[in-house]
């Protein structure tokens, strides 16, 4: 297990990605991403496939939901020896799934509703603070114990295989959620991991990710600056904790924390107007730390919030349409055509643009 | 026994076929090594005063000259090199400290060469940095943590930046001072830096009146001799840096010859006419850290906080507590000089012996500035002998922002290495304040020579960075992923805080 935590190289390869909201809050089952995902069967390998699924757990929203998985029993104990003494767990049950002919060798699946009291010896710490804390203790300190998520009424499933198989491994069409992201993976260098594969979680964040990061050897030593211990040595789990890092930690609206992320380039900041000129000068002086170099086509979701987001020369494809009051991010516009025939507007974002989808005023998930 | 043991180093042949008595070598050598004897018509030449710096062998017209190093001139003992028995024979004749110049010539590791690069292929495309942008742009400077937003819809900065150097390729001219170089060589430093968008280091020779229009190219050293230093030499310029130490001879102090000290560099340097000018080993009001925050403060106030204040300091050991106090004493850069640094003169023992190579002083003082939090605070740069640029590159990678190039930016100006600069016989017209001499370096050509070697240096950057897929040199700094050993051991990987080639 130690080994697979400092796997020598980061993650490489090609994916493909996928999401869809429905931006008026209305939920909807998981056959429907997994027939966007299939479609791009040739894009992925086999070695990985997972989603993140958002407004699943309406009757405890209050609750982090925190989908683990274990390689052994011994593992399963230790983290819920952990759970007990520093959280309160609601409930814990096994994530439902299915024998799938496809799929084979998985691990312990296993989630737990929890709340994690103040730490009255450090009240400067929320409750998503002390969780991030938890998730980075299990992740790092117990042996075969590893979070797919721990986010409040969303989760992460995940695993190797063809994401379609892991789709109706997990039975996602028995869940209604109103974002629904999903990754298939084609990794060139590393062996199949659950763990390893997309999405990647820290909260309410799950990415997935298509590229990959030539900046990681900084961007990791930059977020261990503010505590992020990155242990997947995956580029994926850098873009997830930066999104956290920019927009929870230092509070900077989506638009900046993209060009913090995917900066413009000195000769488009020349032609800005001084008051633009200043504000992103300052962003690329701080936030070197926090450029993400190299090829990368992300759809980022969060609570209430999908963000598609390329590098900024877009060496990786990513493809948008809208369709009443859905929203599709996608590698290719096949796998939303595949759902969605007849979308009112498909379009290219720009590179380093990020486009947004959000919940319509007055709508409430949580 | 005779009274001179010390032999010629070098041997000087003429090739008679070839020469046209036309007495090139005789002007040319400040060290008199060629004679013209009238008498016989002839040129001779003395090969004892030879410093193999090849002035006549690259002024002689008719290639007729030759200087090569005399081998075989001790018997063979691994343990008494040549070197060692010269200094000895020179000590036991003399009775002094032996002097030298340029960096340390030892055969010591130079880890730059012990560490490889790494290129894309196929998962991650290479850039061509002639067809796509390729942003080398670099801020020295505090920078804070974070920055913070006035809310709304339209969001605006409140974080004021404090003041930054802009630097258009992550290479100066180190501290180099009038004095020390002739002041066609100043001038050209300081012209190359403000036309490539770099700066150029007055060193403590204070800033002469000819390079003032320069000023907002150049960083202004305040060192233990305060020469030259008042409030509008440290306004002038972008920049000021502290002087504590020189990779070339930590712990030790500058001695700059009265005969040097010319009218010229009198009024340069505030001091009178021909007196020696001493630069303590130590600042006399600097005994400790809290001395060093006085002094940075007292410079910010004396310029109203709008330009950035910097320390230099040599790569000995335990340097990354001693930058971190640097940095937490308010440091907006610090230089760190490591010991392969040149010098305009320093004591031979100390400059081969003293101080630690840059590669190790520089990946601590990144590594420790990290944990501490505070690497932001402070901005890195680098000296100690970058030679090409992989090395600025590798450097980058290891952690620092920028490097400063001394010798490498005398080599262009035409400096041969001959390591002499202490006599003031400069025959290339850099090391020196003759005036027979100093006239031989044109500025003009000497500033398109610096700016041709940083343009080129900034296409190879720039290729480097392309094959790796990164087309910003801050995923660079600091990325040493990048890197890999080659022929280190655990240890030394460890301490550069990177793999091992083929993991």
């Amino acid at each position: 297990m130690a080994t697979r935590r400092l796997l020598p190289f980061k993650d490489m390869g090609g994916c493909s990605i996928t999401g869809i909201m429905d931006e008026s809050g209305r939920r909807f089952a998981g056959d429907t991403i997994i027939r966007s995902i299939r479609n791009m069967h040739e894009r992925s390998n086999g070695l990985g496939g997972g989603f993140a699924a958002y407004g699943i757990y309406p009757e405890r929203d209050e609750q982090y939901a925190m989908h683990l998985m274990f390689d052994t029993h011994q593992a399963k104990r230790d983290t819920e020896a952990l759970l007990d003494q520093r959280a309160t767990v609601h409930l814990a049950e096994p994530i439902p799934t299915r024998a799938h002919p496809a799929i084979s060798g998985e691990p312990i699946l296993h989630r737990y509703f929890v709340n994690i009291e103040a730490d009255r010896g450090r009240p400067h710490l929320g409750e998503d603070d002390l969780v991030v804390e938890l998730h980075m203790q299990i992740n790092a300190e117990v042996e075969d114990a590893f979070v797919f998520s721990a986010g409040k009424n969303m989760g992460c499933f995940k695993g190797v295989g063809y994401p379609e198989d892991i789709g109706e491994f997990f039975r996602l069409e028995e869940y209604d959620a109103y974002i629904w992201i999903a990754h298939g993976r084609f990794p060139t260098n590393t062996t199949g991991w659950w763990g390893g594969a997309h999405p990647f979680s820290l909260l309410d964040w799950a990415i997935v990710h298509n590229g990959e990061i030539s900046s990681y050897g900084i961007n990791k030593r930059y977020l261990r600056n503010f505590g992020y211990e990155c242990t997947l040595q995956t580029d994926t789990e850098v873009i997830a904790y930066m999104f956290d890092l920019l927009m929870r930690k230092h509070g900077l609206p989506l638009e900046l924390a993209c060009s913090a992320m995917a900066p413009p380039f000195w000769n488009e900041i020349e032609r800005m107007d001084e008051v633009e000129q200043a504000q992103a000068r300052a962003i690329r002086a701080v936030y070197g730390g926090a450029l993400l170099n190299g090829p990368f086509a992300v759809v980022v979701g969060s609570t209430g919030r999908m963000i598609g987001f390329s590098d900024r020369t877009k060496l990786r494809p990513q493809v948008c349409a809208r369709s009443g009051d859905r929203l599709y991010i996608s590698s290719e516009e096949a796998a939303i055509r595949t759902v969605c025939p007849d979308p009112d507007v498909v379009w290219h974002p720009e590179a380093g643009e990020p486009v947004l989808g959000e919940l319509q005023a007055g709508v409430k998930v949580n | 026994m005779p009274e001179w043991l010390t032999q010629a180093e070098f041997v000087i042949e003429r090739d008679p076929e070839r020469c046209i008595q036309c007495k090139v070598c005789v002007r040319q050598c400040a060290n008199e090594v060629h004679r013209f004897d009238a008498e016989l018509g002839e040129v001779f030449s003395d090969s004892d005063k030879c410093v193999g710096c090849h002035r006549c062998v690259s002024l002689c017209p008719t290639n007729a000259l030759s200087v090569r190093q005399v081998e075989l001139d001790f018997r063979s003992n691994a343990n008494w090199t040549p070197q060692a028995i010269r200094n000895i024979y020179k000590q036991a004749e003399q009775g002094g400290v032996l002097l030298t110049g340029m960096g340390n010539p030892e055969p010591l590791p130079v880890y730059w060469d012990r560490m490889l690069l790494n290129a894309s292929q196929v998962t991650n495309p290479s850039i061509d940095p002639l067809r796509e942008p390729m942003e080398l742009l670099t801020y020295l400077g505090a920078k804070p943590t974070r920055l913070k937003y006035e809310g709304g819809d339209e969001p605006r900065l409140e974080t004021e930046l404090g003041p930054q150097l802009e630097l258009q390729v992550p290479v100066m001219f180190s501290t180099m001072s009038y004095g020390s170089i002739s002041y066609n060589a100043s001038l050209a430093l300081a012209r190359a830096a403000s036309e490539v968008g770099t700066y150029a280091n007055t060193g403590e020779g204070g800033l002469h009146a000819g390079i003032r229009p320069f000023a907002k190219n150049m960083i202004v050293q305040v060192a233990s001799g305060r020469f030259g230093v008042d409030a509008d030499y440290l306004n002038a310029a972008a920049a000021v840096e502290i002087k504590i130490g020189q990779g070339a001879k930590p712990g030790i102090g500058g001695h700059l010859p009265g005969e040097k000290v010319t009218a010229e560099i009198s009024a340069t340097r505030m001091i009178p006419l021909g007196t020696d000018a001493i630069s303590p080993a130590p600042h006399h009001d600097i005994y400790s850290i809290e001395d060093l925050r006085q002094l940075i403060y007292a410079i910010k106030e004396t310029t109203r906080y709008r330009k950035p204040v910097g320390v230099k300091i040599a790569a000995v050991h335990h340097i990354a507590a001693i930058a971190s106090g640097a940095v937490r004493a308010g440091a907006d850069f610090v230089a760190i000089d490591g010991y392969r640094g040149g010098t305009g003169a320093a004591p031979t023992m100390i400059r081969n012996n003293v101080g630690i190579p840059i590669e190790f002083a520089l990946a601590a003082v990144d590594a420790r500035l990290r944990e501490e939090g505070i690497r932001q605070d402070a901005s890195l740069v680098v000296a100690g002998s970058f030679r090409c640029a992989a090395d600025v590159v590798k450097a980058i990678a290891l952690g620092a922002d920028a490097c400063y190039i001394g010798t490498g930016a005398l080599v262009a100006m035409g400096c041969h290495l001959c390591q002499k600069c202490y006599t003031g016989r400069c025959n290339w017209g850099i090391a020196t304040q003759d005036p027979y001499l100093t006239r031989r370096l044109n500025p003009n050509i000497a500033v398109r020579r610096l700016v041709n070697l940083l343009e080129s240096w900034r296409h190879e950057i720039k290729e480097i960075m392309g094959g790796m897929g990164i087309n910003a040199v801050e995923s660079l700094r600091g990325n040493r992923d990048h890197l890999r050993g080659i022929g280190l051991t655990d240890r030394e990987l460890n301490a550069l805080g990177i793999q091992m080639a083929g993991e």
